[in-house]
């Protein structure tokens, strides 16, 4: 722990980590695991024709993550000073960091935000700063409840800030909240929070699990309101986003950038503090570290804890089956750390997001399959609605490719999730309308948006509930819908493999009670010898498929 | 005279009349008596109290008798354990000192995996004093003797020996209980060995523990306790005792800011040098004591103004 030490040194605690694979499925290939919801499935695919994407284990966390935190806060990346050299006693600091949708699932204590804010606000101590406001940058998410504050910046600080209103959730209807700092070429309204547009510096916290987080978005989005996301969370920016994972080809990224350079123009200076993690979402042992081990190398304990799992969830009510999701936290382990200037650094990190994530895989398939787990980042402590797992399937695994989708134009999704028609009451009021009466008429992204989402986006009630209760904006379910759009217009057909049957026929996708049942539907778009492909999906990891 | 009281005097007369080897024998004249081996003080030897029957002793005593005694006695609220998150092996842990209470409440409070791989430095005058309250101390709480007016070659060897055996030292570097509720100035033996063994020092502030059990009570009242963990502090390149010692002592102030105000006061006030000095004013007794209400929680509760009628 000299001063001398390399502060970006791994741990090395465990064996050099695997790169992720692709297994051809052959007749001596186990039964592979298939999360399903809150449940898990194990599922034999056809021998000869099916392949498997295997994600890469995870790579070994720094070894003295506060060191990199400050080592990474006096040596900026990019055009920026020290961030001690940006600090003075008479001016104002923002520092606004990543919701509750990041990590997934929630990282065990402490929470990345916390390090790096403490270590922020550490700096800040020592130049004297005085006016000094904490936001949660969530846009229209859900407002954060003090739990989840505290779990993300640590009591220490909460207790500080929360008491005196210097620490709080983004308001992006607050009519005096917001600003209009401009417009971008294209004509795209760029909507801010005033608080951080009116700060001497703002100082932005980001935890970065897939390469579309972070960069430009997460000041750009994170800190708007509808006003500047209608402009690319929209059917056209989707469907021209191929991938949105993908920076070079996603529409969504290159608005968020201009948008982002109207924010530097119009003299808002951020320091922008990124960081990576590994993929260790169920722990490198313990009882869900089954959950990411290959299925040839469960040993007698790891087979006794699945069967126990499997069968104990099976009996088990669905509520508490959520609880017990619910309370696991990931030991996930910081990778990497940059800050600086908002493109320098996120050049960086992309980089080492895909150090973590990348796979390569050979050529697309007839059949996509995939088994969606229990969490998406909208459903934290809450309730995976249809239209969330409609948005995980189709929108975040289908988009995590970049070169080809996995899946060729005109092939079947096959997702495996009991798809509830349940949703969460607090947390998704306007998700429930959207269901009963939007699905209801029609399941045309561009249709849906032309007709309905100005009437939701302005419903009252919603912005109420949005500002003052814990829902997330009237708008939001329709985002979820777009998300899938891309997919929904590549794809030739969607089915889900035990899904509840009127829900998933609401969304205009077929109902399949098994894997083999799907794949006897899925030939009648495809073929009697389609190929397969199942993404093993999570942990997470990105597909380069040439 | 009861039988058991007459077979006893008569062997204590048969020992008497028999002489050596069942005696020892007496040291003939003009021989200068061999040193006796001194057994107390710093010299008491404690090796036996860390092996494994003396161990499942004293887990079983702090488990089952001073954590629910804790518990009910001083209602303790932990902050900071995760200021502890990336530390590896043996460490040091250094406290502000208030009371007897102090090390039952430590030795309850220290996480997994130093809870019972940790040895309490205790005044070695005090605590070793007899052969029944050394092997007390060093069998319920795993003491050691350590001087605490200087800091002797064989206290610091024995301590080093532990730790390098994977044994974490809990001290308190005051040297002794607080007599009027304000701390004491830090000696240097905690940083000295810090330094001598090349390991973390995690600072902690206790407080609330002088209303259990301040010294010159006997009789234990119960009240609320805080104890914060602070950041590991590591001895810089070049660092001497004394340095790291005022630097451990400001680490524990802020911590005691901490603990009465909020973490950003007490870190703005830490870089600003201003931190509440943990000795309190220099004053009068009684000026010394109406200052430290200012900083006791207790104290501040609503007290009734008007009879219960």
């Amino acid at each position: 722990m000299s001063s001398n030490a390399d502060p970006y040194k791994t741990s090395n605690k465990h064996l050099a980590p695997r790169p992720g694979f692709v297994l051809d499925v052959d007749r001596s290939s186990p039964p592979i695991l298939f999360h399903h919801g809150d449940q898990f499935k194990l599922e034999k695919l056809p021998a000869g024709r099916s392949r498997v994407i295997y994600p890469p284990e995870p790579l070994e966390g720094l070894a003295d993550p506060e060191g990199a935190i400050r080592h990474a806060l006096a040596n900026p990346i990019g055009d920026s000073e020290p961030l001690a050299a940006l600090l003075h006693p008479d001016m104002k600091l923002t520092i606004a960091f990543d919701d509750i949708s990041l990590p997934l699932p929630p990282m065990r204590r402490p929470d990345i935000r916390q390090r790096i804010i403490e270590a922020v606000l550490d700096l800040a101590a020592e130049a004297g700063v005085d006016d000094v406001h904490l936001i949660a940058a969530l846009a229209i998410h859900r407002r954060m409840t003090e739990d989840e504050l505290r779990h993300a910046v640590g009591d220490r600080v909460y207790d500080a800030f929360a008491p005196s209103g210097r620490l709080y959730n983004h308001d992006a209807e607050d009519p005096d909240g917001m600003v209009v700092l401009g417009e971008t070429p294209h004509g795209e309204d760029v909507q801010f929070s005033r608080r951080a547009a009116e700060s001497d510096l703002v100082v932005y916290v980001n935890i970065n699990i897939v390469s579309m987080d972070g960069g430009h978005k997460s000041t750009a989005t994170g800190l708007s309101g509808y006003t500047s996301l209608r402009h690319h969370h929209n059917v056209h920016t989707m469907r021209n986003s191929t991938s949105f994972m993908d920076q070079k080809n996603s529409a969504l990224h290159a608005s968020n950038w201009r948008m982002g350079e109207v924010i530097r123009d119009a003299g808002v200076k951020i320091f922008q503090i990124e960081t990576t993690i590994n993929n260790n979402t169920f722990g490198r042992t313990g009882p869900l570290s089954v959950l990411q081990k290959r299925e040839w190398e469960w040993n007698a304990k790891d087979r006794a804890s699945f069967i126990a799992m499997q069968k104990g969830l099976e009996v088990l009510p669905s509520k508490s089956r959520r609880k017990i999701f619910s309370s696991w936290q990931a030991p996930y382990e910081m990778t990497s750390i940059q800050a600086g200037e908002v493109e320098a650094v996120h050049e960086i990190t992309t980089a080492n997001v895909f150090k973590q994530q990348s796979v390569a895989v050979e050529g697309q398939t007839d059949i996509l399959t995939m088994g969606l787990p229990y969490i998406c980042p909208y459903n934290v402590n809450s309730i995976m609605n249809p239209i969330l797992v409609m948005c995980l399937g189709l929108g975040y695994f289908f988009n995590m490719y970049r070169g080809k989708p996995l899946v060729r134009e005109g092939g079947v999704l096959i997702m495996s999730h009991p798809t509830p028609w349940e949703f969460h009451p607090v947390h998704h009021p306007s998700y429930i309308d959207f269901f009963e009466e939007v699905l209801a008429d029609t399941t045309d992204p561009i249709e849906i948006e032309r007709k309905y989402e100005k009437k939701y986006a302005e419903d009252e009630w919603y912005i109420h509930l949005y500002r003052n209760s814990y829902a997330y904006h009237g708008v939001h379910p329709f985002y979820m819908w777009y998300w899938g759009s891309h997919a929904l217009q590549h794809l030739g057909r969607v089915i889900v493999v035990g899904g509840d049957p009127a829900a998933v026929q609401r969304m205009g996708f077929q109902s399949a009670s098994t894997l083999q049942d799907a794949l006897e539907m899925a030939s009648d778009v495809v073929g009697p010898q389609a190929t397969i492909t199942h993404v093993k999906n999570p942990p997470i990891f990105m597909s380069d498929v040439t | 005279m009861s039988p058991i009281t007459r077979s006893l005097g008569r062997a204590r007369a048969l020992v008497a009349r028999s002489g050596f080897p069942y005696r020892s024998a007496p040291t003939p004249n003009g021989v200068t008596p061999a040193p006796q081996r001194p057994r107390l003080g710093s010299d008491f030897d404690t090796s036996w109290a860390r092996r494994y029957p003396a161990r499942l002793t004293r887990a079983a005593l702090v488990e089952g008798v001073m954590r629910p005694t804790m518990t009910i006695l001083a209602d303790p609220r932990v902050y900071g354990l995760d200021r502890l998150g990336q530390l590896d092996g043996p460490v040091i842990f250094a406290a502000n000192h208030h009371s007897h209470a102090d090390t039952p409440l430590m030795l309850t409070t220290i996480p997994d995996p130093w809870r019972h791989r940790t040895v309490v430095g205790a005044a070695a005058d005090y605590f070793f004093g007899t052969r029944i309250g050394g092997t007390i101390a060093a069998l319920t709480i795993g003491a050691i003797p350590i001087e605490r007016t200087k800091v002797g070659r064989r206290s610091a060897d024995m301590t080093r020996e532990l730790i390098d055996d994977g044994w974490s030292l809990l001290i308190f570097p005051e040297g002794g209980r607080s007599p009027d509720g304000w701390g004491q100035p830090f000696r240097g033996g905690a940083a000295y060995l810090a330094i001598r063994c090349d390991v973390p020092v995690v600072p902690i502030h206790i407080q609330g523990t002088g209303r259990i059990l301040r010294k010159g009570r006997i009789l234990p009242q119960p009240s609320s306790t805080t104890v914060t963990f602070g950041d590991p502090l590591i001895a810089h390149d070049g660092e001497n005792a004394r340095r790291f010692a005022e630097r451990l002592e400001t680490a524990v102030a802020a911590l005691a800011d901490e603990a009465t105000t909020d973490w950003w006061q007490a870190r703005k006030r830490a870089h600003a040098g201003t931190s509440p000095d943990l000795t309190g004013p220099q004053a009068g007794a009684w000026r010394r004591i109406w200052a430290l209400g200012k900083n006791d929680r207790q104290t501040q509760t609503r007290r009734r103004r008007w009879p219960n009628l």
